[in-house]
């Protein structure tokens, strides 16, 4: 059963919905992915707004920091994330 | 005096370095323009300084083969003064690049880069603050204008002969006693080539970056203690070491963003979102895509058009005129003829078209388009096994293939570089394009033309299908692409980049098409030619082509424009239909379209993924071309 406390839902970024915001709790994956996703300033902790997904299961747009940032969903189910309101 | 322009993928380096050096290097808005680095010497106030433009690198932990690059060349020791160029409106993310450059401890001006657009997001920066934070002098520029230039170079020349280095922001206490503690054990002996401080290799060794650990490996003492010490760093902070270093980075630069830089008011509605719901849309998005290269094909066929007609007529009567001058059969009537005809296949063939398709790919790439087609595409990539950034490369090969196969460096995987490189060989570059508007659209219609340019992307599709066979899934870890802000093309940016372009036309292609023509006649006049023929007459049979089209075969390898120019050459008139059958037309351009690529593809090929990796494209290209055109033959034989 999905827990209904506010704030600690955790998921990964391609569960979420087209125009929610979400806090970066963790990144899944080795060395090599991490730095990918850091270089482009995904680290824990930062906060990312979804805008828009794909056709077909396409890459999600995202957008942090100021800039936007296409990503595939692999990666996207990679990134474990924390819904903020 | 060697000044190296530094900076995140994206962010005008190479607008700044041609407002310094002329154009010289190709300007987009796409990241990963640069993949390798240009070099110009210059004079400011009276210093002769080299001033080089390298690729964008996000971080100085290497990445692509374009950020190999760059750091090579910034870890080499041999850089005066390092200017890094940050994109200010992206300036908390820019920071994290620009830490790590100070760690180099060289001589650094920060040049705030895209005010303009910072301003338009509504962040106010102190730049006398964080100039002072870190230790270096930052100037606002806006390099599409070249504002601020000047004063960005007064400050280099200060930095310069003060040799003034900037401040190394400290990480947390804890990390820096391990780095401490690491630094100087590191100092007993001097292990690795590069000349960088103990400090930056301390760092880089804890974030257990891959290039030093494979550098001190053969001292295994050193190489244990740096295990050593990243596992201390992760006992406490719970997380793998580089995880560690780059989270600290981080928090740094959001602190020194936090620090200078005040939101003075929300950013204003931006249109270009608005355009960005339609441009990328899940629908409409690629309505629109179909819209923009069946737009962008009209208008290059209309404008190619228009102008190559009267052209040719006038050059037709001009050629049809020496005959009375030199008279019949003589040498002097061949050579003359040969020249002309090259001169003539120059204006009035080729530069109608590859002036407004230039023109146009550069506008597209400078608005910033081609990074939303890879997010469009991404997902039709995979299905041949790659994704959307391999259609970067293969766009661009509609320009030129030689720049295409290089720019295959913004790719992670070998694997995907080896097959987007054949790949692109196989999109027609502006000199195939030419021949198809020439010859197919000029002469059967342009729905064919538009035929040809469809069956084409089906090609490479299969292509890539049967190339990503042999290569196992590279990783699965897909795409990860910056989408940049539209940018509204300064029409003398676009301008002077399609100039460049051209003038590569002009002045190395149109010589060799003009003494390829004059050759051409020559041998015809001795004879020659036609051994030639004989020679590669089994498959134009096969192919059901005239036997005088085999020399112009051989030609187009030098230059794909010369198959073309050759054919009316070698034809003896410029009214192809007279000679040819449609069937014949159609067979010959879809041959030329994909048979092996031209001498300077090959040699660049051979640069990017080998010996091997060349001779492969060009026996697949060549099957291919030998496959395609027999089919065509055949099927339009049955149907016409």
């Amino acid at each position: 059963m999905r827990k209904l406390v506010k704030g600690n839902m955790t998921t990964t970024l391609d569960q979420l919905y087209e125009s929610k915001r979400a806090k970066v709790i963790d990144v899944q994956g080795g060395q090599g992915i991490r730095q990918r996703l850091g270089q482009m300033g995904i680290h824990p902790g930062d906060t990312i707004t979804i805008l828009r997904y794909g056709a077909l299961r396409g890459p999600i747009l995202i957008e942090l920091h100021g800039s936007q940032v296409a990503l595939g969903r692999g990666i996207a189910s990679r990134i474990i994330v924390e819904e903020v309101e | 005096m060697k000044i190296v322009l530094a900076g995140q993928p994206n962010c005008g380096k190479s607008t700044l370095y041609n407002s310094i050096a002329g154009y010289k290097a190709i300007t987009s808005n796409f990241p990963g323009t640069t993949v390798k680095f240009t070099e110009t010497r210059t004079h400011i106030l009276g210093y002769t300084c080299n001033c080089i433009d390298l690729p964008g690198t996000y971080s100085l932990t290497a990445g692509d083969a374009a950020e190999l690059e760059a750091r090579r060349y910034l870890l080499s020791g041999e850089v005066d003064v390092i200017i890094n160029v940050v994109d200010a409106s992206l300036l908390c993310r820019s920071l994290e690049l620009t830490l790590q450059l100070l760690e180099l401890e060289v001589p650094m001006v920060l040049c705030l880069n895209m005010m303009d657009e910072a301003q338009r997001k509504g962040v106010q920066i102190d730049i006398q603050k964080l100039s002072n934070l870190l230790g270096i002098p930052a100037i606002p520029t806006i390099a599409t204008t070249g504002k601020g230039l000047k004063e960005l170079f007064v400050e280099v020349l200060k930095v310069y002969e003060e040799k003034r280095k900037g401040k190394t922001l400290k990480f947390s206490k804890d990390i820096e006693a391990i780095i401490d503690q690491f630094t100087s054990q590191l100092k007993s002996e001097w292990l690795i080539e590069e000349k960088v401080t103990f400090r930056f290799l301390a760092i880089k060794l804890l974030e257990n970056d891959q290039f030093f650990i494979n550098e001190i490996k053969q001292s295994g003492d050193h190489l244990s203690q740096a295990k050593l010490f990243q596992e201390r760093l992760e006992q406490i902070h719970g997380v793998p070491s580089d995880e560690v270093i780059s989270s600290e980075r981080h928090a740094l630069a959001m602190k020194l963003f936090e620090q200078v830089s005040t939101v003075i008011h929300p950013p204003k509605k931006d249109i270009r979102i608005a355009i960005d719901h339609w441009v990328m849309h899940k629908f409409f998005g690629y309505l629109i895509l179909a819209a923009i290269f069946y737009g962008f094909f009209n208008f290059i066929f209309g404008i190619g058009g228009y102008i190559e007609e009267p052209l040719m007529e006038l050059f037709n009567q001009w050629i049809g005129g020496l005959e009375e001058v030199f008279g019949k059969g003589s040498l002097a009537l061949f050579l003359s003829k040969g020249v002309l005809q090259g001169i003539a296949g120059g204006i009035a063939i080729v530069l109608p078209y590859l002036v407004p398709f230039l023109i146009g790919l550069s506008i597209l790439e400078d608005i910033g388009y081609l990074p939303r087609v890879a997010f469009l595409m991404d997902v039709f990539m995979h299905r041949i096994g790659l994704h959307g950034k391999s259609i970067i490369p293969l766009i661009l090969g509609y320009g030129c293939s030689v720049p295409a196969v290089m720019a295959t460096r913004i790719l992670e995987f070998p694997q995907h570089r080896f097959i987007v490189s054949i790949l692109t060989t196989m999109i027609p570059c502006a000199a195939r394009i030419t021949i198809i508007f020439a010859l197919v659209a000029f002469f059967i219609s342009p729905n064919a033309a538009l035929a040809v340019f469809a069956l084409n992307i089906l090609v490479v599709a299969v292509s890539g299908k049967i190339l990503s066979t042999f290569y196992p899934e590279a990783s699965n870890l897909g795409l990860i692409l910056e989408i940049p802000a539209y940018q509204f093309p300064v029409l003398r940016n676009t301008l002077k980049k399609s100039w460049y372009r051209i003038r590569e036309f002009i002045v190395i292609a149109w010589p060799i098409l003009i003494a390829g023509s004059a050759l051409l006649a020559l041998m015809e006049y001795g004879g020659v030619e036609k051994y030639i023929d004989w020679f590669i007459s089994p498959l134009t049979h096969l192919l059901g082509l005239p036997v005088s089209v085999g020399t112009t075969l051989i030609f187009g390898l030098l230059r794909k424009e010369l198959s073309m120019i050759m054919l009316t050459q070698a034809l003896g008139t410029t009214q192809v239909l007279t000679v040819m059958t449609k069937t014949q037309i159609m067979v010959f351009t879809i041959f030329v379209t994909f048979y092996i690529p031209c001498l300077a593809t090959i040699a660049a090929l051979w640069r990017e993924i080998g010996k091997k990796g060349a001779l492969l494209a060009i026996l697949f290209t060549l099957s291919v071309a030998i496959i395609l055109a027999l089919f065509t033959h055949i099927f339009l034989g049955i149907i016409l």
